[in-house]
């Protein structure tokens, strides 16, 4: 059975660093679901968050390549809750103004935000963990749902450890 | 100065005698500055793939980094073959390629390639320079990472522009490599527990491969089998690491090793892996290698850990390193019972081979292997020769066998043999090569020949691709398919063009003779072409992806139905 594993990467900003990584997965056969990259703190290093999907039984071994790559500091797996884990989505959903109350009744219960309306659309904005934001996904989807774009999962450690 | 006299520089201060190069118009400016720098000697190559393996082949003779220094687009696609066999083996090896100027990279510009990504998957680690500024920094780096830890290559794309550009250099060395930490010395816990582990152990087994030799551990590794009273094995690209005349060796073990190193496999208690990877010639079927063993494995490569075989206990760290140590916290075992059923089993199943038939090309090793006191350096190419040669041309000391292992690269072992001839220009080379590989890279000939280098190119010659062939006859009921060369040349004539000494070697009885001639002759390189039964089969063999108790010691008989290779290539 394949499973999805959340790893955090600490690496040297240097050209080529991000193909390397995608090659590290891709030659032992698990798929990226999301993938963030961003500046650390120090702009030397950037951070990067990976959700993939894989055989359990090589997980240890693709951290073992990851920390093996000369750019990366440090590659680490964390369980769900060693971590902070957040994601942003927005939703565009077609919907006609006397529609418009039910959207925003589950709008209030998520506490999403309306970031933009028109006569026939909505765009709604939210943040959470993952699940929250695939239960707000099921809930529009039957309710004229046209477009979905997710961040990508970010995790931090909590207390003082490094993520 | 200018970019190129950067490198130029940090190549002369990294100590480099010799650059396996080719030029073109992208790396014209480096070859220029060579021109002022002769303590660095090109060695100008045939073809790129040639000189990259000749840098392997001095690097792996030497212990020293190998330099490889071409142009860009296919002069640098046509080193990948030899970049692949260096990763593969853990080779240390800079390769510089010249590129096109920035503002045309991405453009298709003249003889561009995007080597950088090409070559990505298949090296330790790569640099794309941008910057004069970065140069000196960057070649450091880039010999720093190809020689330390597990080597590898290293390849570091030049923009013509970029070595062209004038930079006020001040050579300090500053590495700017936070990612990339090598851990030597070994857990001391981890090792205790292996020392704690060896003593409850009756069937030990040490299995031996290229990391002992990459770390110089021959010496460590004789003194712990030694006050252990344990046996060694050591893989294809170990050979070297404990002497293979001493009475604790049983030679190579895997598909084509000793009958006796697999029967102790099978039977041992306890495995240490030091320096070595588990690789499917060593395995065949993983869930049913050593099942009742303790496996111990000590690797400098963390990442290896657990790849096929999940050890007991792991030791991170250099193959000296923790064996010395280890070397402290033991004692001699109670193996006397052990060595002895070794030892029948040396005396029952010896490597053997038929000795009528017409001359075998197994004759005329163990032949060369007498003659040179099992003290040349030996390159190989790749497939029954290559087998032939690690069973029957014993390995004496460290860095005396050169054989293309993890890549199984044809056409590697005759521009290796040129790279460690330069490398050690005291020492007796041979290149055992067989009519296919030698015919991928022979335009080398011109550089052993312009260089008098004295090696000796024993040709063995089955006109057969003989390892496809064996399979074919085993495997695919003897359905022979693209194997046959016919159309090869008369070797020796090739090699009398280039005005390179030949020797032909037709019979049983000129064995010796012929050997001795192309011996003793030394005013450059020679040939000798041994014209060998053609349908000769390498036996002991464990079928691929086979577990290693389906050893076939002997040829099976006709009526014997093999199954085909399954779980593995």
């Amino acid at each position: 059975m394949e499973e999805k594993f959340a790893i955090s990467i600490y690496v040297c900003n240097k050209p080529g660093v991000l193909v390397r990584l995608a090659q590290t997965f891709t030659r032992r056969g698990y798929n990226i679901d999301s993938l963030v990259v961003s500046p650390a703190h120090d702009h030397h290093f950037s951070r990067i968050t990976v959700v993939v999907q894989g055989e359990p039984v090589t997980f240890d071994q693709i951290i073992r390549q990851l920390n093996k790559l000369v750019d990366v500091v440090h590659a680490m797996h964390h369980s769900d809750t060693d971590v902070v884990d957040r994601e942003m989505a927005l939703f565009k959903v077609r919907v006609k103004p006397n529609q418009r109350a039910e959207i925003f009744q589950i709008v209030e219960v998520f506490r999403a935000k309306t970031v933009d309306i028109t006569d026939n659309s909505l765009v709604i904005e939210t943040t959470g963990d993952s699940l929250k934001i695939d239960a707000l996904e099921n809930l529009l989807g039957p309710m004229g749902l046209l477009e979905m774009v997710r961040s990508g999962k970010l995790i931090m450690k909590r207390g003082l450890e490094e993520t | 100065m200018n970019g190129a006299q950067i490198v130029v520089e940090v190549l002369k201060q990294q100590g480099v005698e010799y650059i396996f190069g080719y030029p073109g118009g992208a790396c014209m400016p480096i070859f220029d500055a060579l021109v002022d720098a002769p303590e660095q000697k090109i060695i100008l190559v045939r073809h790129e793939q040639g000189g990259t393996h000749m840098a392997d082949g001095y690097a792996r003779a030497t212990g020293k980094t190998g330099v490889v220094l071409v142009t860009s687009g296919p002069g640098a696609t046509n080193t990948v073959t030899g970049i692949l066999t260096a990763q593969m083996d853990s080779v240390p090896l800079v390769i510089l390629t010249g590129q096109t100027v920035t503002p045309n990279l991405g453009k298709d510009a003249f003889q561009e390639a995007d080597v950088f990504g090409v070559t990505m998957p298949i090296v330790k680690h790569s640099f794309l320079v941008r910057d004069v500024k970065d140069l000196s920094r960057v070649v450091n780096e880039a010999f720093h990472l190809a020689s330390t830890g597990r080597p590898g290559p290293v390849l570091v794309d030049l923009p013509k522009d970029v070595v062209s550009n004038e930079w006020d250099e001040d050579f300090k060395v500053d590495l700017d490599l936070p990612g990339y930490q090598v851990q030597t010395s070994g857990n001391s816990d981890s090792i205790e527990y292996v020392a704690e582990l060896l003593s409850k152990s009756k069937r030990p087994l040490l299995y031996v491969g290229a990391g002992a030799v990459i770390s110089g551990a021959g010496k460590q590794v004789q003194k712990l089998a030694e006050k252990l009273q344990a046996p060694v094995t050591t893989t294809l690209l170990g050979k070297g690491s404990f002497s293979e005349m001493h009475p604790l060796s049983v030679g190579m073990l895997g598909m084509h090793g000793t009958a006796y190193a697999n029967k102790a496999v099978i039977e041992c208690d306890l495995i240490m892996a030091i320096g070595a990877r588990w690789d499917d010639r060593i395995t065949g079927k993983v869930s049913e290698f050593c099942p009742d063993a303790t496996k111990i494995h000590i690797d400098i490569d963390p990442a290896e850990f657990g790849k096929i075989i999940q050890p007991e206990v792991s030791v991170n760290g250099d193959a000296a390193e923790v064996l010395e140590e280890l070397i402290l916290l033991v004692n001699k075992l109670d193996t006397t019972d052990w060595l002895k059923k070794i030892d029948q089993w040396k005396i029952k199943y010896p490597l053997k081979f038929p000795k009528r038939g017409g001359l075998r090309a197994q004759h005329v090793l163990v032949e060369l292997d007498r003659l040179t006191g099992s003290n040349a350096i030996i390159a190989t190419d790749v497939g029954q020769h290559q087998m032939w040669a690690a069973q029957f041309c014993k390995s004496i000391r460290e860095r005396q066998w050169l054989s293309s292992g993890g890549a199984g690269t044809m056409g590697y072992g005759f521009p290796a043999a040129i790279g460690a001839q330069l490398g050690k220009p005291d020492d007796l080379v041979v290149a055992i090569v067989g009519d296919g590989g030698f015919q991928m890279t022979m335009c080398e000939l011109a550089t052993a020949a312009i260089h008098k280098l004295p090696l000796k190119i024993l040709i063995i010659n089955n006109s057969y691709l003989g390892m496809v062939r064996q399979w074919q006859q085993l495997f695919f009921d003897n359905r022979e398919s693209g194997v046959d060369m016919e159309g090869n040349p008369d070797f020796v004539k090739i090699g009398e063009s280039f005005g390179i000494k030949g020797f032909h070697l037709r019979r049983a009885g000129d064995v010796k003779k012929v050997l001795k001639k192309a011996l003793d002759y030394n005013d450059g390189p020679c040939i000798v072409e041994a014209v060998v039964v053609k349908a000769d089969n390498v036996f002991p063999m464990i079928p691929a992806g086979a577990a290693v108790s389906d050893m076939l010691i002997n040829e099976p008989p006709k009526s014997q139905k093999m199954q085909k290779p399954v779980g593995s290539t």
